[in-house]
This record gives structure tokens, sequence and C-alpha cells, in this order.
């Protein structure tokens, strides 16, 4: 089998009935990522003796006889946000360049224990702050798609490294938007689980209360066999929620009677013209399937951008105030004071984002300002919270576009934050509500870019997510690799 | 103007290490005095992608202070972040709670010469401490060490309201606070290990001026004696500036030991926003009734509350209740002895200050020179009693009682047994102690012409010779009844 086109289910079945060694899958994949990825840099970080080393183990498993893991020799490509004991970690930012964290992320641990094989640390926008992977300190990722444009972001080298098949799983996290929308530019599928659905534990932390762990692949059976890979309760994360994890894989049946909710706020001024046709198209075989299409309000979205801009940055100027100079991570030397050490240090350890989100979220904090701002914030955030809540009394999932547009060209929004933040405008209500969503390709524009569809679900009901998004791409079944990369 | 013309006005902040083996919100030991940074973990030092995870022990601890000193505890409550950049802060933010403390309103009540005195609490709240720097000795040191072993220990953070008016009530607020935490086990409160910790605010008013002064707070406070002497010191100084009519401004000094004075830290404008918010790594706690059930069934009386149901329910003078109520074993073996007195003895007033005086002393005593605690003691509450019992029933004589107590402690028998055994039983039988009255009073011929002639004062040298003739063994009251009517007729 041509393992290009292979599925991590295949995969993880040939390895375990020995049709093919881990080692082997590994070798080919690790050639593959020397081959495309310097046209790609999807990855920050490929170390060839780690992977082969986590291959081998798979293989020596097997040939002691014991059972192997539901991702037997997968070759899974992580976002560098995610920690891995002794390799370095270094959040797409200067200030973690040399960064061996000591410990696990219990998502790395969970997926090891499914046997699974890391081909390397994927590409990302500093700190995970970005929609176009261009704020990474090590240079941007392109897209497979066309390498003059973005993958999008934050999670862009994950994404990338799907849709140019480096790999066929991979992490990545999701805080306003940052698997689906790349997901949606690449033409693959992310998905953004519940919050507390999988630990954060190891995860670099950008907006606490917001960010969440997730899977991307080429289908939406390895999105879901990795997703009931990484989910479940963790003591060491505190807002890890205490609920079973169900068999998102063998969730996924028909969509006969199902109710999908369509956003009207979603189809509004700022929606690219083509990439309505494939939404619109797409509702369309959802009915073909007998599915019920049905008109929903979410009143408070325009507030979503403007409220997850304060609650972010908030918790971002405090999650990253650690990396100070002090105790690890990057130091500018020869300074003559403690101030100097900070202000010296986080001036040149920071991209131009990353400090323009320290500095509104100290803002946003700041005495005086916090009634206003942060306050002010966590009110609307529990309208949107709320807008969802009766939403989902009359549906079962609700579907739209997962972002405006198609993927852009490199530089174009370099210049201009407030446009590369509305990039987000479709994806950030479910973060800020805490709900799943999924995007799952629907298409493409007549340039041939990606077009995503995004799914949002109940709390916990991941399930009915995946099952729609299944049902869907069975019934279309878009190319999620370019031919001539 | 003296001082005695202005209102002092002082409130106090304490920090207490609470009782845990663990760190507040890692599993890193709290041990003291441990080798720099040799109890860390990914955790306490803040690396990027870790999480906290609360203590529950802890929680309980600083849920039981709460509790203990009445406060109103919220159904729910949260953790905050409190922000600021400093190098033993690995986060450069601190864990603490800001909008929600675990305890508000509640009291501390202390006893002066003036009386008792309720210090209100504003709040009370659960915290992480930060680590300590290590400025290298010797001048021309680039460079401090941080040890992170203290980062991380569970602190317990109560505020006072501005309600103490004097020194002897800052003194009195600090022992009762250190005495509470430590007799519920909320804290050992080594102040000279960093476990009990003051700040002072202070400020002065003219006499019975209703507008407050500005208020100075005070740090480097590393003993009782320190806060009282950089308070008594803060006072002057604030009161001869207002005889001056210069301002007062709000600010934080710090004390400095050395000097024996206080210094300017920050004024009001330079102190730091912290820009407290919810701490999102950590969900709201909702406080359970059955928690709070469990506390106060679990929780012992208060030392003080004790001392002060000591003077009601034994009427015993606030000495011997202070005494008495220093420790609670001793508290517990006292009451356990006055319980098992109360059968024999039917003045239960007289019986708590008889037991009362054997426990402060000849008890205390023994206890110290043999160096045992009271629970180990060979001489049970029931024994003592037993001993007491004794004297009150005029079955032996004080003196005699003396003699029996360390017999006791070595032989472990009670006293009534060995009283019989050795022969110390008083002697009542009005017959066998008159015939002894006749000796005595036919050996001294004066004293008895000097009596009989109106000098009534020898009738003390001729009781103490009846019983010298006794050995101490007579009781005292027959040989003066005896006595009496032998010498009158």
């Amino acid at each position: 089998m041509d393992l290009l086109c292979a599925t991590a289910v295949d995969v993880s079945r040939m390895v375990a009935s020995g049709e093919i060694s881990a080692r082997e899958v590994a070798r080919f994949f690790l050639d593959r990522i020397q081959t495309i990825d310097p046209k790609i840099h999807a990855f920050l970080h490929v170390d060839p003796d780690w992977t082969l080393s986590l291959a081998d183990a798979v293989d020596a498993k097997r040939a002691a006889g014991k059972p192997l893991g539901p991702l037997a020799g997968v070759p899974v490509a992580l976002k560098d946000i995610l920690c891995t004991k002794g390799i370095p970690t270094t959040c797409g930012s200067k200030i973690l360049e040399n960064f061996r964290p000591p410990y696990a992320s219990t998502c790395v641990e969970k997926l090891l224990a499914a046997d699974a094989v890391f081909v390397g640390k994927a590409n990302m926008d500093e700190f995970a702050m970005g929609s176009s992977t261009e704020n990474s300190a090590f240079g941007p990722t392109a897209n497979p798609w066309d390498t003059s444009r973005i993958p999008g972001g934050s999670s862009g080298g994950s994404a990338a490294s799907i849709a140019a098949r480096m790999a066929l799983v991979a992490i990545g996290s999701d805080t306003g938007g940052s698997i689906r929308q790349p997901a949606a530019l690449c033409g693959v599928v992310g998905m953004k689980p519940t919050y507390g659905r999988v630990s954060r534990y190891g995860l670099v932390a950008f907006a606490s209360s917001l960010d969440q762990i997730g899977p991307f692949a080429a289908n939406v059976r390895d999105t879901a066999r990795t997703l009931s890979v990484i989910s479940g309760r963790d003591e060491r994360d505190s807002t890890s929620i205490d609920a079973g994890v169900d068999d998102y894989e063998a969730a996924l049946t028909d969509v006969k009677g199902l109710r999908i909710g369509v956003p009207k706020e979603y189809f509004a001024e700022g929606l690219d013209s083509e990439v309505e046709s494939r939404v619109r198209e797409a509702l369309d075989v959802l009915k073909g399937l007998g599915a019920e299409i049905v008109e929903v309000t979410l009143p408070h979205t325009s507030y979503a951008v403007a409220t997850y801009y304060i609650v972010c940055t908030a918790e971002a100027s405090s999650n990253l105030a650690r990396y100070d100079g002090v105790h690890y991570g990057y130091r500018k030397t020869g300074t003559p004071d403690i101030i100097e050490l900070y202000s010296k240090t986080r001036e040149a350890g920071f991209g131009p984002e990353v400090k323009r989100r320290i500095m509104l979220g100290t803002f946003v904090l700041s005495s005086g300002f916090y009634d206003a701002y942060y306050t002010k914030g966590l009110k609307v955030r529990r309208l949107i919270k709320q807008d969802f809540d009766d939403a989902f009394k009359s549906v079962d999932v609700i579907a739209g576009p997962t972002t405006p547009t198609a993927a852009f060209r490199m530089g174009e929004k370099v210049e201009d934050p407030l446009s590369m933040y509305l990039c987000d405008i479709f994806t950030i209500s479910t973060n800020l509500a805490g709900i799943p969503g999924i995007s799952v390709p629907c298409g493409f524009t007549s340039g041939g870019l990606p077009v995503g569809l995004q799914f949002m679900g109940k709390v916990l009901d991941e399930k009915t997510v995946l099952k729609v998004a299944a049902a869907y791409e069975q019934a279309t079944n878009f190319p999620t690799m370019p031919e001539n990369l | 103007m003296p001082v005695t013309d202005y209102d002092i006005v002082i409130g106090l902040e304490a920090h207490a290490h609470l009782l845990t083996r663990t760190k507040m919100f890692c599993s890193c030991r709290t041990t003291f005095g441990a080798e720099a940074n040799s109890q860390t973990c990914p955790v306490c030092i803040g690396m990027p992608g870790v999480l906290p995870v609360i203590n529950r022990k802890a929680l309980m601890l600083a849920l039981r202070s709460a509790v203990a000193f009445k406060c109103e505890i919220p159904a729910t409550m949260r953790f905050d972040r409190k922000n600021y950049y400093y190098p033993d802060l690995p986060k450069n933010y601190q864990i603490s709670q800001n909008y929600t403390p675990l305890g508000v309103k509640g009291f501390v009540e202390i006893e002066t010469s003036k009386g008792r005195k309720k210090i209100g609490l504003d709040n009370i709240h659960l915290e992480e401490d930060a680590g300590k720097l290590l400025h290298p000795e010797g001048s021309g040191a680039v460079y401090s060490q941080v040890d992170l072993n203290r980062a991380g220990t569970p602190l317990l953070e109560i505020v006072t309201r501005p309600d103490m008016s004097d020194l002897d009530e800052v003194e009195a607020y600090m022992e009762t606070l250190r005495r509470t935490l430590e007799a519920l086990e909320i804290s050992d409160c080594k102040m000279q290990e960093g476990s009990l910790r003051f700040e002072a605010s202070v400020s002065l008013k003219p006499l019975g001026a209703a507008e407050l002064g500005n208020r100075v707070e005070v740090k480097n406070l590393n003993s009782v004696r320190a806060v009282l002497n950089a308070l008594a010191y803060e006072i002057d100084r604030q009161a001869a500036a207002l005889d001056a009519r210069e301002r007062i401004d709000r600010e934080t000094r710090l004390w400095n030991e050395e000097l024996s004075r206080t210094e300017r830290m920050r004024s009001k404008e330079e102190a730091q926003d912290y820009r407290y918010f919810p701490e999102p790594d950590l969900g709201p706690i909702v406080v359970l009734d059955e928690w709070l059930q469990e506390i106060s069934a679990s929780l012992q009386e208060l030392p003080n509350e004790r001392k002060w149901r000591f003077e009601d329910e034994y009427a015993l003078p606030s000495y011997d209740a202070g005494v008495l109520t220093q420790k609670r074993a001793i508290a517990d073996y006292f009451e356990a002895a006055v319980a098992a007195g109360r059968a024999e003895v039917s003045d239960p007033a007289r019986l708590a200050k008889v037991v009362s005086n054997w426990v402060m002393g000849q008890v205390l005593k023994e206890l110290n020179d043999r160096k045992v605690e009271i629970t180990d003691f060979p001489v049970t509450p029931e024994r003592l009693a037993g001993l007491v019992t004794l004297i009150e029933s005029g079955k032996i004589s004080n003196t005699i009682a003396q003699q029996l107590l360390p017999i006791m402690i070595e032989t472990g028998e009670d006293a009534g047994r060995i009283a019989e055994q050795r022969g110390m039983l008083q002697v009542s039988d009005t017959a066998e102690i008159e015939k002894l009255m006749d000796e005595v009073l036919a050996a001294n011929p004066k004293p008895v012409a000097d009596y009989r002639s109106g000098k009534k004062a020898v009738f003390g040298f001729l009781v103490g010779q009846a019983m010298r003739q006794t050995k101490g063994k007579a009781n005292p009251q027959v040989v003066a009844e005896i006595l009496t009517k032998k010498l009158e007729n």
C-alpha cells in the first residue's frame, strides 16, 4: 500500500499485523519530510534518532507479543507548543529557543501510550498568537496548496504537515480558531474539543481559559481515533473535565433526522462569496443526506472578536510574565540590573505580535480599566455562551463557514493586525463558549484553494459533531492532498 | 502635643505557613532548611505549560482558621492572580485570593489589662509563598542567587481591621493569634523560620477625630519585638510630624533593625498595580456544608475562650486560668482532675482552686524537673483528684500531700494506698489527739499560762507544737478544736 494514500487507521492496522514495521513507516515519513519540508517549513525540529527510537520501541513491543495501541506506528506531528521531555519546545519564540522541558505534556504521554511515533515539532505563530504562522520567530510555513500563501495559524505547521502528508496525524492547539482555521485553509480535518476534554498539562499557556488541544488528520475517522486517545480527565489539570470518553470512532453513523442549525450572523458582510457558495452547497449535501437545516440566531456574534481580545490578552499578559530571563530560556546578558535584565530580555525575546498582546492585556487588567474591559468582557462571554445554549435547544449541531476567506498571500496582512484578527471571526465564539468545533474540507475556490466547513456542538457532544462531519465527508470525498507538490 | 493627644490606629497583616507536608499547588516538600532548590519541581519553579493543583489539606486548614475566627465563608470561592515581577516569584504572579477571600468579617478576641476586646478581621485568604533571594557576602558581587524551596509553600494571610489602639493590644493580638494557630495545628508559627510574619499599618489622628490619618505600612518585621519597636518608633515619628504641622504621606516603610528606625520604601504613587484577575487554571471551589460541619465538629475551644471559661465555670483567678490554658494538654489535665474530684468534694470552686494550685505548682514543677510531657505523667488526673480528695476530707495534711506526690510518681500507686501503707494518714481520733494534747500542754507551761492570761497569740505556737508531735498526721482542725477546749477550761 502506498503510505501517502494510507490513513492512520490503515497504518496502525498494518503495523499491528506486522505487514509493515513502525520503523519502515517512520523512515518513509522522515524521508518525505526531508524532501518536501524545505518547500513548506512545517517543522521546527526533526530529530530522526528520536523518531526512529520511538518506532523501534513500537516494533519491540510487537516482537515481545504485547498488544499495540490504537495509533501503533502512526506518524504524528506535534505543534511546538506541547512539551516533549528532553526535546526542544520553542513555542515558535526566540525566548524559548533552546528550551528542553524536563517533563512531557499529558497529551504527549497519552499518544506515546497509544504507540504513536512523533516525526517532529511543528511550526506555529509565536506563543500561538496569529492566524498565518508568519509570527513564528523561525520563519513562516507555506500552504502546500499554494506555497506563496499562508497555511493559516497558529497551528499552521501542524495543518500543512497533514496536507503535504509529512504526517498522518498532527496535534495542534486552538485558542480562537488555531486548529480549525489552518485546517480549513490547508484542506484537512481539524478539531477543537470541548474546553477541558483534553488535559492542558504541558501545553505552553497562551490564554488558559480558552486554550484547548485537538487533532488534525486527513479524514474524520483518524481525527476521531486520535481524539479518543488524547481525551480524558487528568489530575494534573484542574480544568480537565471528569467525564468518560466516548468511542468517537464508533459514533460515525448517518445523519438522518439530525437538526443542523445555520446561524444567520455567519453569512454576513466580510464573507467571501466563493466561500459562501461552497458552504451553501455543503448544506444542500447534508439536506440530501436526510438532515434538517434550520436557521438559528447567535445574536452576540458581532461582539465575539472584541471580547476575545480582552480575555485572551489579559490571560496572556500574565501567562507570559514568566519569560523574564531569570530562571530558564533566553536571557539578554550584560544588563546592569534586574529591571534591565527583564526588559532587554523580553524586548529581544518576543516578537511584535506577542508584545502587542502583552501590552493590550496589561492595559485591560490595570486598575481603573479592569471593570470597563475585563469584567465587561466576561459578561459578554457569558452572553455568547447563552446564545449557543439557546440555539442548541432546537438543533443538534450548528454549521457554517470556518473562515471568511480562503488562504491569503504571505505578507498580505502582516501590517494590519485587525484584519488578521478577523480571520477568526467564525471560530472565536466556540472558544469563548467552551464548545467543540470541527473544520472539514468542503471544496475549493476557483483558484484551487481549499474551503472549510465548520460544525459546532454542545459541550462534550464531540460524538455528534464527528458524526455529521464523517457523513458529510463520505458524501463528498474532496481531495485532502495537493497533487503537484 | 505628646503622643497621648492622638488616637493611634493600628492594623496587622499576618502571614502564616500552613502545617502541610507539601506545597500549595504541587507535591514538593515544605521541610525547612533543606539544601537550596532541592524541593522544587516544574510547577513551583513556573516552567512553561505546567498547571497548579490545589492542596486539599491546605484548603481545609485555611477554612479551619476561618471557622475558628468566626468569619463569613463564601459558598463559592476562587483563586486570583496577583501580578508583579520579582526574581523570587518564578511565574511573576502569585496565586492568591483577592475577589473572594475564604473568610471575611471575623474577629480575634484578645485580653489586655484593660479587659477583653474583639479585633475585627477584614479577611483571611490563602496564597502561595515566594522563594528567597540570597545576596552573596562581600562587596563587588554582581549577582544574586535564588532559592525556590519556599516558593509555593501554602500561606495563610490574616488581615485585621484597623482596630488596635495601643501596643499592648498589638502584643496581645500577636500572642493570641500565635497561640490559636498553634493550638489548632494550623501553623507551627515559628517566627525565626519565617513561618509566621507580620506587616503593620499605623496612623494617628487627634483624639476623638472622626477622620482617619494617612496610613503608613511597615514591612520587614521579623519578630514580635520588631513589630512593637517599629510601631513605637513610627507612632513617635508621626506624632512629631503632626505636632510640627507636617503631612504624613501614605507610604510603605521598612523597619531597619540595626538603626532602630523606619525608612521610606515607596510612596502611594509608586504603589504597584497588581492587576488581579481570576486564576483561569483553577476552577471555582464550591465550599461544601459537610466540610464546614466537619471542621466545626473537630474544632476545639480556642485557648482564649477556654481561659475565659475557666474563669467563669471554675471561678478561677485570671492568672490561674491563663497558666492552665497555656497548653491544651495541661488544660485537659486540669479539667479531668476536677471532674474526677467532683464526687468527693462538695464545694466545686474550692476543688477547682485546690486542683489549680496543685497543677500550677507541684505538677508543673515535677514535669519540668523530670522533662516529661503531661500526657506521659504517671500521676493521672484521677490520681491527682484522689490526692486532693484526701486533703479535702481531712485524711492527710498539705504537708503530707507534698511528700506523697513524688512517691506516687515513683511507684505509680494511688495516694490513699501509699498513705495507708506508710502510716501517713491523718489522725482524727479525738481520744488519741486529746492524749497528745495533754502531753503538749504539760511540756509547754509558759505558753499555756500566757494564753490563759490573755495572750491569745501563742495559740498558733501551741498548734505548731501539736502538729510536730504528730509528725503532721494529726488533723489540724481537730487539733485546734481540742486545744481550744482544753485551754479555755
